[in-house]
């Protein structure tokens, strides 16, 4: 594979996201075994103070294309640039976050590039001078290895699946600015309208504690944040919990809602119908709170308690108080 | 549109350890498209107008395709190919030739297909066609050739407003489906269904191999009620070493 591997580090207000390292590191480790370079794309607003903050994970050179009409994803702005930028240098490969952003880009820029995107890898590697990309379909049923004809190679890398690692030493990369002269548009993003003052994202938190139907209804959810804010996690949901308007869509975890992989997973009166394992079967480790002992969830957590969630959560919150307390 | 395995459907690998066996799985439209579907129909409800299903893919479809004229579309152009490759792009560039002929207003996809999860169809469509897509929408609202179009992403929404015709991905809150009577299902055997050959492109994502995820390893019930609270705690921190 000839050129360099461009990565689309992403950006949320004026800080990369976690997933951005994600992709970074894993391009440093692509470049490294095929020989080549990482150069990193950073597209926002006030983030060029911390450009070079990717050379921790291994970018060698970044590009910045900083304005205020960016701040906020405009698909014809991004996609531009991108391109414009990868018409220059040529890369064997783009990875991408695979987040809102990520992946509504990747296709568009595919079809300029006369190529296509492999969503949500979980994995890749470098084989016969070709990039292999394992992603799961069918909702996880399944784990696909594509290969992708012609260059370059798109994927978008699944938040939380990749490890972020800092390089010692970090390397300090080569920054240039981007110009940037607004293209034509059809588009005009108004506003961004945030659900609160969550801090993560379900898709990039490290622990997330998940209620149903079990909860009996929506002030009971408290419980639950309680138990997120002392382990420093968020709240999710299943979808019945959801249409039943107890928690917001992006709450949910499943089928037909996000698809998480925390390290931990606490599920708090879910009975663990298929459409949401789906979602969250690749979490690192699954507990189960239910007060059904023949409940499916059971069946494929890690640990489990049988018992009722208002009993059981709240003697929980305290309990990792007390650890984190000591520890 | 199209039809994709019922999402409780056991999938299993055909013997080629390539493809997916789907000969006994059930198929349903996929739900995505349900949304974009229902939200078409509303807008001709209100606006007038006429909603047309498009499909790619095999003879068989035909059921899904009734199934949508059941729940409101007035008829549908049936690309029909029994082998088309499998491959996000090449699909787009089907649809988007066979859509130069065809004047619409609103474009409506499903965020994603949840067969193949690619999520890539809808704005490789709208960039061959040169009109703006806002994806994962979650709300829209038309006026005076405008679109306004939630979009959702990590941590809230995104309000973006887009000239028409311009295409739209559906999220999973953008509409409710309603479901088709009995006396729908036969009147939509009356309504058309142009049927022609998609334009042939190839693909360039060949898939090498299909496996299934590895198994998880046996968990355990570690008691009953609070008592199981600390040995919970306990495993987290010593055995399993997450916290
Ligand atoms: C096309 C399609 C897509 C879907 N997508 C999704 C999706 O994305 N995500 C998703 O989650 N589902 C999805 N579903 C729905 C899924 O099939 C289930 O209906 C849903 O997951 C059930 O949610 P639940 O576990 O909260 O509720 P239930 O199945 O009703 O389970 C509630 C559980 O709570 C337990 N419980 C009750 N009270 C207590 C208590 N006091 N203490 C402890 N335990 C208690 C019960 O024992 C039971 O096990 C989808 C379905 C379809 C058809």
């Amino acid at each position: 594979m000839q050129g360099p591997i461009l990565v689309f580090a992403e950006s949320s207000g004026s800080e990369f996201r976690k997933s951005a390292f994600e992709a970074v590191t894993e391009a440093r480790r692509l470049a490294d075994l095929s020989k080549t370079e990482v150069h990193a794309l950073s597209i926002g607003h006030k983030i060029r103070d911390q450009a070079s903050s990717l050379g921790k994970f291994g970018a060698d050179k970044v590009s910045v294309a900083e304005d205020e009409m960016l701040k906020l994803f405009q698909p014809d702005f991004y996609r531009q640039i991108a391109l414009d930028l990868a018409k220059r240098i040529n890369p064997s490969v783009i990875l991408l976050p695979a987040t809102s952003t990520g992946k509504d880009l990747a296709p568009r820029l595919a079809i300029y590039l006369n190529t296509v995107v492999a969503t949500e890898c979980t994995e890749l590697e470098i084989s016969d001078d070709d990039l292999i990309a394992t992603r799961p379909a069918y909702a996880g049923k399944v784990l696909l290895k594509v290969k992708m004809r012609g260059n370059p190679k798109i994927a978008t890398l699944r938040p939380n699946v990749f490890t972020a690692k800092e390089r010692v030493p970090a390397i300090s990369p080569s920054v240039e600015s981007l110009s940037f002269e607004k293209p034509a548009t059809k588009m005009t993003v108004k506003e961004f309208v945030t659900h609160g003052a969550k801090k993560q994202d379900l898709t990039e938190a490290g622990v997330i504690v998940s209620g149903g139907r079990g909860m009996g209804g929506p002030e009971n959810y408290k419980i639950l944040e309680e138990l997120a804010s002392v382990m420093g996690g968020v709240v999710g949901a299943s979808r019945a919990s959801v249409d039943a308007g107890w928690r917001p869509h992006s709450d949910q975890v499943g089928q037909t809602g996000r698809t998480v992989s925390p390290t931990l997973y606490i599920a708090c009166g879910i009975s663990g119908a298929i459409q949401h394992r789906v979602g969250m079967i690749n979490s690192k480790v699954i507990v189960a709170i239910n007060k059904d002992p023949e409940a499916p969830i059971f069946g494929f957590a890690d640990y489990g308690i049988v018992g009722d969630v208002f009993e059981v959560v709240p003697a929980l919150t305290q309990e990792m108080r007390k650890y984190y307390g000591k520890n | 549109m199209r039809r994709v395995p019922d999402t409780a459907t056991r999938i299993k690998i055909a013997l080629d350890g390539k493809s997916i066996a789907t000969s006994d799985a059930e198929f349903v439209i996929n739900p995505y498209e349900e949304y974009a579907l229902e939200q078409g129909v509303q807008l001709k409800e209100k606006y007038g107008g006429e909603v047309i299903v498009l499909t790619l893919g095999p003879e068989k479809s035909t059921s899904v395709i009734l199934k949508a004229l059941a729940l409101g579309a007035d008829r549908a152009i049936h690309l029909k190919s029994e082998n088309f490759p499998d491959d996000p792009s090449a699909v787009a560039r089907a649809i988007a030739t066979e859509l130069k002929t065809v004047e619409f207003d609103v474009l409506l996809f499903g965020k994603k297909g949840v067969d193949d999860d690619s999520q890539q169809v809808g704005p490789m469509v709208a960039e061959l066609l040169g009109i703006p897509c806002v994806t994962q929408i979650v709300k829209l609202d038309i006026s005076a050739g405008k679109a306004v179009a939630h979009r959702e992403v990590e941590g809230g929404v995104i309000v973006v407003e887009a000239t028409l015709p311009a295409a739209f991905t559906a999220e999973k809150d953008l509409t409710v489906p309603r479901y088709a009577s009995l006396r729908e299902l036969v009147a939509a055997r009356k309504k058309p269904i142009l049927v022609k050959e998609p334009q042939q492109f190839p693909g360039i994502l060949e898939t090498i191999s299909v496996q299934y995820p590895p198994p998880r390893p046996p968990g355990r019930v570690l008691g009953k009620g609070v008592e199981a609270v600390p040995m919970l705690v306990k495993v987290l921190h010593e055995e399993a070493k997450v916290i």
